[in-house]
């Protein structure tokens, strides 16, 4: 996780996720890129982060879009947010014994049967065990200061302009702590009818 | 028979004098340090350091076996290792700036670290691996500095300073001692530049860089350095260095400390944030161009990916 660095955040809000990541690829302590980006989406309303090998986060990106279309198509449908993170974890499983260095996260709204849309989110580590959450969930290598950070400004219910500020202050504070995360973020926050994308100012050191 | 009633009897003359020794003994624990008068220095007190070693048969390996945090990452005592730190001489005198991240890991434990060690009003020490190392022995350097200057009537030369900084960290070589510092200031040759580290080496040269940050600092030092640089010019680039290894390297951030030694001592130039010198520039002091040092601020709309407007239309 140390190799290219790198943090990955999502948090629920009221009827709206969020998730971002910052913007750093490095090669141990050198800082190659600030413009890696590590949060994509997989369908209108499902995003995943993955933190980690950045070689990983790549073929896994494209592993996880060709499987995603494969699911689309065979069920003439749109995959939901638990059978995709279902998805993720057997795909992390079937390299069980030599695995894939990402600690993937997820975050999505679902539909209900009345209609509505519900938050969700969720991660893994790197063989594919879930973690959901009704909070929050975090990865990479300033994992343990996000959660810090997280813990103590995350509330429930948060509307999405609120849900911004508490994922953005949680990401760009929690990074500046570690030294292999940070030069910038990008934030997502999801709701169901359009996805507002910000990319942040960093600290660039 | 007598010699082992003696020494074992409890009320003869010879045990009343050790026990009157030991008396003594145990005062002397209590050494002038519990009154405060070594301004922190407790082991100073007969003038020469001395250290409490750990109860084991090679107290050199127990050490490295706690500390060294190459080997094994994890649940060690950690020191501080990431830094830049750079000196150079030129026509104006010596510039000496540095940055101000301590990391545990890759844990960022602080950002307002002092990693120039004023020693005294014309030398400058700077802290590059144990912070504590580099803190202890430099301020240590500027007590022998001063007695040197007493009984010589004279200050003491950049030169000699350094040589009693390296003969020292030589003396306790191969015990664990961690630094890599530039020893800089002003004597009756002029200004000077000396490094020394904790292996024993000392070099005289005109610039230097040390920490996990120097390369990216020597880049901006090499293509900027000449001798007749102003002091504006010179000062800029010890910033300009600073922020390239505090931007690119993991290690090194947060601020850098910037100083100028001339014929009549050090100066304290200023602390600027990397950050704000990447957005916005160092600000409004001499030299800057007021431009920001960011790749991606200062070529904004002149780039491939971002062309300017007369290259998008063409």
């Amino acid at each position: 996780m140390e190799y290219n660095g790198g943090s990955v955040i999502a948090m629920v809000g009221k009827g709206c996720v969020a998730i971002g990541s910052d913007l750093r690829l490095g090669n141990q302590a050198l800082t190659v890129a600030t413009n890696f980006e590590k949060v994509f989406p997989v369908t209108d309303r499902i995003y995943i982060g993955m933190s980690g090998l950045a070689t990983d986060v790549a073929t896994l990106r494209e592993q996880f879009r060709f499987r995603v279309n494969m699911y689309t198509i065979k069920e003439e449908r749109e995959i939901e947010p638990e059978s995709f993170a279902h998805l993720v974890s057997s795909t992390l499983y079937e390299r069980r014994f030599g695995p894939y260095f990402i600690e993937p996260v997820m975050a999505g709204l679902w539909k209900t049967q009345a209609g509505e849309y519900k938050p969700y989110i969720a991660a893994a580590d790197l063989i594919g065990c879930l973690n959901f959450a009704k909070d929050f969930v975090v990865a990479g290598t300033a994992s343990e200061k996000l959660f810090g950070v997280a813990e103590g400004l995350w509330e429930p219910d948060l509307e999405p302009e609120d849900l911004f500020e508490t994922i953005s202050q949680t990401l760009l504070n929690g990074v500046d702590r570690d030294a292999y995360s940070g030069w910038g973020a990008v934030i997502h926050v999801i709701l169901p009818d359009k996805v507002i994308t910000r990319t942040l100012k960093g600290r660039m050191d | 028979m007598n010699t082992f009633v003696n020494r074992f009897s409890t009320n003869n003359a010879l045990s009343v004098i050790r026990k009157a020794q030991a008396v003594v003994d145990d005062d002397e624990e209590f050494s002038d340090a519990a009154w405060g008068s070594e301004a922190g220095f407790g082991s100073l007190a007969k003038g020469v350091p001395s250290f409490s070693i750990p109860a084991v048969h090679d107290p050199t390996a127990f050490l490295r076996l706690h500390t060294d945090d190459h080997a094994d990452p994890n649940c060690r005592i950690k020191i501080q290792h990431g830094t830049t730190t750079l000196a150079f001489r030129f026509q104006g005198g010596v510039i000496v700036a540095v940055d101000s991240r301590a990391t545990a890991g890759s844990y960022i434990a602080s950002g307002t670290v002092k990693k120039v060690i004023e020693i005294n009003p014309y030398l400058l020490g700077t802290m590059a691996g144990g912070a504590a190392d580099c803190q202890y022995w430099e301020t240590y350097l500027g007590i022998q500095c001063r007695l040197h200057e007493l009984r010589n009537k004279e200050r003491i030369s950049v030169a000699a300073a350094s040589k009693y900084l390296s003969n020292l960290v030589y003396s306790y070589k191969g015990m664990g001692l961690s630094m890599g510092t530039m020893i800089c200031g002003w004597d009756k040759t002029g200004p000077a530049v000396f490094y020394v580290d904790s292996d024993g080496t000392r070099l005289k040269g005109d610039l230097f860089s040390v920490g996990s940050g120097s390369t990216f600092a020597y880049g901006v030092l090499d293509q900027g350095y000449r001798w007749d640089l102003t002091d504006e010019e010179a000062q800029e680039l010890g910033r300009r260095s600073i922020y390239a290894a505090g931007h690119r390297d993991a290690f090194s951030g947060n601020t850098c400390n910037l100083y100028h030694v001339k014929e009549d001592g050090w100066r304290f130039l200023g602390n600027y944030d990397i950050t704000k010198m990447h957005y916005d520039g160092p600000g409004d002091v001499p030299g800057s161009a007021q431009v920001a040092y960011g790749y991606d601020v200062r070529v904004e709309g002149r780039t491939s990916s971002n062309p300017p407007a007369a290259a998008a239309t063409a």
